[in-house]
C-alpha cells in the first residue's frame, strides 16, 4: 500500500531549503506558490529520500476566483505519495510554468487542461488543443462556460 | 570357393507383370463404349427451368441480401453490434455478417455511437468513400438525436443526420441486438421497394 506523506513535514523541510514557497499545507498535501512551482516540484524529484519520480496525473479545479492546479505524486523505489497544488488567480490569460522537463507524463495532460479549462503552461514544446478543435469557443470546463 | 550371401534379384517377379497385364486387358475390355457427355441433359432441361422476372427484383433481392456493414462504430453500441454478430445473435443468418475494413467494399453504414464534432469529418468521409448504392442506419439513441449528450454537450453531434442521410433509427440505449436485426430487415423492405431502372429519353 502506497504511503500518504504528511504534506506538513514536507512544507517544513521545504521551509529550510526554499523559503516562502509554500502557501499553505495539510495532512495529505501542500500548496506552493506559483513562482516557485518548478523549484519545489524539483527538489522533491530529486531529494534522495523523497524521490518523487513518477506523475500520476496532473488535473485542475476551477473555484471561480481561481483556478487549483492538482499535482499527485509518487515514489516508485519508496513506494509513497503527495499531492502538490498550485493556485492561479489569473481568470483571462492563466499562464503556470510547465513540469514537462521533470516528468514526461504531464505532456498530454497538461494539454489538455489548457484545453478544457485554459490554463497555459509555460515550457511546454506544443501547447495546442488535444481534444477540441482549432478554433474552438472557450474552455468547456470552467464553471461559467455558456 | 563358396559364395555366401548372394543378393537377391532386385526386379519383381513376373507374376506381378503378368497381374498388371490382367487389369489392363479388363480396363480395355470395359471401355469399348464410348461414355456419353454428361451435360447433355441440360438441353433437355434448361428450357424447363428458365425464370421470368423483373430488373428490380432481381437487382433488390441480390443488395439487401448482402449488406456488408462498413467498420465505423465510434462509441459503446459497437457491443450491442459485436453481439449482434456473434454466434448468439448470427446475424450471418440475413447475408450481411461480413464487416468490411474498407469503405469502398460496404454498402451499409451503422453509425453505432456517440459522434464528437472532431470525429465527424472523419465518419463523413468514410460515408463519402463508400460506393453508391449504400444506405445507413442510426443505431441508438446517440446516433439519433445525440441522446443524453444532446442538450448539454458542446462536442456531440446531435444526430448522425445533421452530416449524412439516415435511412433507418435504431431506437435503445444501447439497442438489444435484436432491435438491430430488425432494423436491418426494415431496411431490407425498403430496398426491396427501390426502382433500380428508370426510362430515360435519350
Amino acid at each position: 500500500m502506497t504511503v500518504a506523506l504528511s504534506g506538513k513535514e514536507i512544507a517544513s523541510q521545504l521551509e529550510e531549503k526554499l523559503p516562502e514557497s509554500i502557501i499553505e499545507s495539510g495532512q495529505d498535501y501542500l500548496v506552493v506558490k506559483n513562482e516557485s512551482l518548478l523549484a519545489v516540484a524539483a527538489f522533491l524529484k530529486d531529494t534522495r529520500d523523497l524521490d518523487f519520480d513518477y506523475l500520476n496525473f496532473i488535473t485542475a479545479v476551477d473555484y471561480y476566483d481561481h483556478f487549483e492546479v492538482v499535482y499527485r505524486l509518487s515514489s516508485l523505489e519508496h513506494n509513497h505519495s503527495l499531492v502538490m497544488k498550485t493556485r492561479c488567480a489569473e481568470r483571462e490569460n492563466p499562464v503556470l510554468p510547465s513540469v514537462i522537463g521533470l516528468w514526461q507524463g504531464a505532456d498530454f495532460q497538461e494539454r489538455e487542461i489548457y484545453d478544457l479549462m485554459g490554463i497555459r503552461f509555460e515550457g511546454h514544446p506544443n501547447m495546442k488543443r488535444i481534444f477540441l478543435w482549432e478554433g474552438f469557443a472557450g474552455h468547456p470546463l470552467r464553471k461559467d462556460f455558456r | 570357393m563358396e559364395i555366401g550371401n548372394v543378393r537377391p534379384y532386385i526386379y519383381p517377379d513376373i507374376e506381378l507383370d503378368r497381374e498388371e497385364g490382367q487389369v489392363i486387358e479388363d480396363l480395355k475390355a470395359n471401355s469399348q463404349p464410348v461414355i456419353p457427355d454428361p451435360d447433355k441433359w441440360l438441353e433437355e432441361e434448361l428450357p424447363q427451368n428458365i425464370l421470368l422476372t423483373s430488373v428490380d427484383a432481381l437487382i433488390n433481392w441480390g443488395r439487401r441480401s448482402s449488406l456488408w456493414p462498413a467498420i465505423c462504430f465510434p462509441a459503446c453500441c459497437a457491443f450491442e453490434l459485436i453481439a449482434a454478430n456473434g454466434p448468439r445473435f448470427d446475424l450471418a443468418r440475413f447475408g450481411m455478417e461480413i464487416l468490411r475494413a474498407s469503405p469502398r467494399q460496404a454498402d451499409l453504414m451503422i453509425t453505432a455511437g456517440t459522434l464528437t464534432w472532431k470525429m465527424a469529418p472523419n465518419v463523413r468521409r468514410i460515408y463519402n468513400q463508400m460506393a453508391e448504392p449504400k444506405w445507413v442506419i442510426a443505431m441508438g439513441a446517440c446516433g439519433i438525436s445525440g441522446g443524453i449528450f444532446a442538450s448539454a454537450s458542446y462536442a456531440v453531434v446531435p444526430g448522425y443526420n445533421h452530416i449524412i442521410p439516415v435511412d433507418v433509427y435504431v431506437p435503445g440505449c444501447p439497442p438489444r441486438p435484436e432491435a438491430l436485426i430488425y432494423g436491418i430487415q426494415m431496411l431490407q423492405k425498403k430496398i426491396a421497394k427501390r426502382r433500380n431502372l428508370t426510362l430515360g429519353k435519350g
